[in-house]
């Protein structure tokens, strides 16, 4: 890895590794006796040992000048073993907690294995850590092919991956001592999210230089999304990040919001944070990867158009359908109501485009379970979409707000839509970025497609029916006059979906081990008997016809 | 530059632009999509017309319906309220014995009662009132603070240890630890005390023994507990000549109790359920415990 680097670039990264081992030093003095000691102690080991690995290679030899004929695929590599490692510690968790709903005594007495804490933990592992590492990975690979460009320096990538997922490790070992910010899928406390803002800008602007020097005049829809992603990201991560600490030495903050302006805030950003992160984003990868394996052109230009600005303008609305019947003045529900509603359309559009990419190659998704892999995703995320748009029409959101529906929700998108075409993606690309002719089974593929559609599709129904039930138990009266069930009685009947979920969710983890082992034996290149697999996926690369300079 | 060609499969030209071999058909966007578009644009546009959709400087569009959550949840309850009120009023005014002749009145009791004791009640007195260690059993005849329906009200407005100026007030003193006894005769009396409502331990015991044990008994807890040990409801002092223990009624929980004290904690419910919901509690209670075997 370093070897790859010149030797300006080795002592910039050293400078950067010192500044930040100084930032964890004075944590470290600034929070004695508070968790953001701690996490000085964290960062300063992380800087360590940047530190070691630096000065270790410091005087290897500079890289070739012949480097700048090919692209620059080691920060993908590494992103998406990363991305597999905080998959399958996400997923674990995320079982976890879910047998802990079955079973509450599963935290062991401990304060760091309560629900509240290892719930988010469970969410920024998959979303940020699984689902992030893949986006950066899958990014620069997506970004020097449709730019046929190389990244611009061999320090930049390396900075933004490792910078980020430094920022996951602060997040879940925070929640592990109790700090959060309580705002769903922002619960990083102010120094955390400071540093993101500095990795995410960053990342950026390798964007963006990569990008001016596109061969193409045309910018490829991929990049389209993955840009949305960078910038809305750093826009929302911004603005509901706003927050002042009680000190410099203490961990804990408080918003710039109060009130039903926090909430909105926080809803604005949690529902741009599933548009643009967890949609945009692997929208990018989908409009790559599906159209590569299919080899098929993307089934129309002008749908990607109207697909991409209508999602992009409406969504940006449509927050506020998280507060339905709250303080927030009615007005502003309306709007989010139909906006939502609108937004459908688009989602719909770019799903369909997706699948009527496949034309002509379904025989292609009937014996690759890559590719299968990949159009069950945009299955997922047309039922997905239509499901968030209607739960977002109030009378419905009244039978589904605070019931386990909104979780099978999300899972619907989460696991059915933004997993697969992660895992299909990364089945895609592994080969080609360790120059392998294939996976090193294709079976082992197979095995994970049904263990991650039968953990969904579990998942998923048996959310569906606690939700419901519980929503309506939650409205019945008796003839009375008065609520007939109390929350308890809601909770007894929700037992047997909850261990349906809890096993659903296991085949999924189960899924993600498999492809961690298949990835891991591509990775190292072990040859199988040559009767198994079917179809080739040859590097399509074309070389970079001008060199980057 | 860009160079059309035709897709053999769908028969649409390609926009011409190549992405390291990824190409674009220009096909039309069908016209389904156009139609939702519209249909759904449309479907907004009259929602926004009748109802508050649009900020206007420090107002906002009302809508032509009229319609506001609050106002609408305003006159929901009020409809609630109205339609239970027929009940409701005739157990606010009924006396605890009229309600309880009254078979109608008492499926209102049950049905709203289960419902207000699971929920607020239920993480102590457990779902089916029959408590747990340090929480008592509810569907007993054996009461600290009385069983009588005016009692157990009583108990529920003000609590127990709370902090109602006018709460039950009451505690077991840390006999042991504080040295209110000498050490060597706090066996003694736990020996006594099992002996009360135990006869086989109270035969395990020698008659002289059992006499000094009762002395010490009754100079140290009968200001409480009473001479003939069934507790007084006036302090809160249980009775210890029945069947029932709220902290365990073997060797080791009588000693920890006699050692270290007691001093329970029930909130008090006034301020968080309106009297009928906890007069509705008070005879779902002494319901619950007539139809307890």
């Amino acid at each position: 890895m370093l070897a790859q680097l010149t030797r300006d670039e080795r002592l910039n990264a050293l400078i950067i590794l010192f500044v930040v081992a100084a930032c964890g030093v004075a944590m470290m003095i600034a929070g004695q006796g508070d968790p953001l000691g701690l996490h000085g102690g964290v960062v300063l080991a992380a800087a360590v040992l940047g530190i070691f690995g630096v000065v270790a290679g410091y005087y290897a030899p500079e890289p070739s000048e012949a480097r700048f004929s090919q692209y620059y695929d080691d920060p993908s590599k590494i992103g998406i073993i990363l991305a597999m490692g905080w998959a399958v510690f996400g997923m674990f968790i995320g079982d976890w907690v879910a047998w802990l709903l079955v079973y509450p005594d599963l935290t062991f007495d401990a304060g760091w294995s309560s629900f509240g804490r290892i719930r988010p933990v469970h969410t920024t592992a998959v979303i940020f850590g699984f689902g992030g590492n893949a986006l950066i990975a899958t990014s620069f690979h997506v970004l020097q092919r449709t730019s046929g460009a190389r990244l611009p320096d061999q320090l930049l990538p390396w900075f933004v991956l490792f910078g980020y997922n430094l920022f996951c490790l602060l997040a879940v070992t925070g929640y592990m001592m109790g700090i959060t910010q309580s705002k769903e899928y922002a619960e990083p406390e102010w120094y955390a999210d400071l540093w993101l803002v500095v990795v995410w800008v960053a990342y950026f602007i390798l964007y963006l230089r990569t990008l001016v020097r596109r061969r193409e005049p045309h910018i490829y829809v991929a990049n389209w999304y993955y840009m949305a992603f960078i910038l809305v990201v750093a826009i929302l991560h911004i603005v509901n990040g706003l927050t002042l600490p009680i000190s410099l030495g203490s961990a804990k903050s408080y918003s710039a919001f109060s009130g039903v302006q926090d909430a909105m805030t926080q809803w604005w950003y949690g529902h741009n944070a599933v548009a643009f992160f967890l949609t945009a984003g692997f929208l990018g990868m989908m409009y790559y990867y599906l159209p590569k394996r299919a080899g098929r052109p993307i089934f129309s230009y002008r749908m990607s158009i109207i697909s991409f600005w209508g999602i992009v303008f409406f969504y940006m609305w449509a927050g506020s359908h998280h507060l339905h019947y709250t303080a927030l003045p009615h007005w502003v529900q309306t709007l989010g109501m139909t906006f939502s509603v609108m937004l459908l359309v688009p989602s719909w559009a770019s799903a369909g485009n997706a699948l009527l990419t496949l034309n002509g190659a379904w025989h292609k998704v009937r014996d690759d379970a890559t590719l299968r892999f990949m159009m069950v995703a945009a299955v997922f995320y047309g039922l997905s979409t239509f499901e968030g748009s209607f739960m977002a029409i109030r009378s419905v959101n009244s039978l589904s707000h605070y019931t386990d529906w909104t979780v099978g929700h999300v899972h619907a998108g989460a696991l059915g839509w933004v997993a697969l075409i992660t895992f299909g993606s990364i089945y895609a690309v592994v080969p080609w970025l360790w120059k392998r002719e294939r996976m090193y089974s294709a079976g082992l593929v197979e095995v994970h497609f049904w263990l991650a559609v039968a953990g969904t599709v579990i998942y998923v129904f048996a959310m569906w029916n606690s939700g419901i039930i519980q929503g309506l138990m939650w409205r019945t009266y008796n003839e009375s006059g008065t609520l007939a069930y109390s929350f308890i009685d809601s909770l007894v009947a929700m037992r047997p979906y909850y261990a349906a979920r809890a096993i659903g969710g296991l085949l999924f983890l189960i899924g993600a081990v498999v492809g961690c082992y298949n990835i891991w034996m591509t990775v190292r290149g072990v040859p199988r008997a040559a009767a198994e697999v079917p179809a080739a996926s040859a590097d399509p690369d074309d070389p970079i016809r001008q060199p980057a300079e | 530059m860009a160079v059309e060609e035709r897709d053999k499969h769908s028969g649409y030209m390609t926009t011409g632009h190549v992405w390291n071999g990824i190409k674009e058909l220009n096909t039309p966007v069908p016209r389904p999509v156009w139609l939702f578009l519209i249909g759904t644009a449309l479907f907004s546009f009259v929602y926004w017309l009748l109802m508050p959709a649009w900020p206007v400087g420090v107002t906002y569009t009302k809508g032509l319906l009229g319609i506001d959550q609050r106002t609408t949840v305003a006159e929901n309850l009020k409809a609630a309220a109205l339609a239970r009120s027929e009940w409701t009023q005739r157990i606010e005014s009924g006396s605890f014995k009229e309600i309880q002749a009254d078979p109608h009145l008492m499926t209102a009791v049950r049905q709203t009662g289960h419902r207000l004791f699971v929920d607020n009640c239920a993480v102590c007195h457990g779902t089916d009132a029959k408590g747990g260690k340090g929480y008592p059993n509810l569907t007993t005849t054996s009461w600290l603070w009385g069983g009588e329906p005016e009692q157990i009200a009583e108990t529920i407005r003000v609590g127990i240890n709370s902090a109602h100026p006018d709460t039950r007030v009451s505690q077991m003193p840390a006999v042991g630890r504080d040295q209110m006894m000498p050490g060597k005769d706090i066996p003694k009396v736990v020996r006594y005390v099992l002996g009360l409502s135990d006869p086989a331990a109270a035969k395990d015991m020698p008659a002289g023994e059992r006499e000094a044990a009762r002395t010490l008994f009754e100079a140290n807890c009968a200001a409480c507990h009473g001479e003939d040990a069934k507790g007084k409801i006036e302090m809160g002092a249980p009775d210890l000549t029945d069947r029932f223990w709220i902290y365990g009624g073997d060797q080791q929980s009588v000693l920890a109790t006699i050692w270290d004290g007691r001093q329970g904690h029930m909130p008090t419910w006034e301020a968080r359920l309106s009297p009928v919901e906890r007069k509705i509690l008070t005879l779902y209670l002494v319901d619950l415990r007539a139809k307890t075997p």
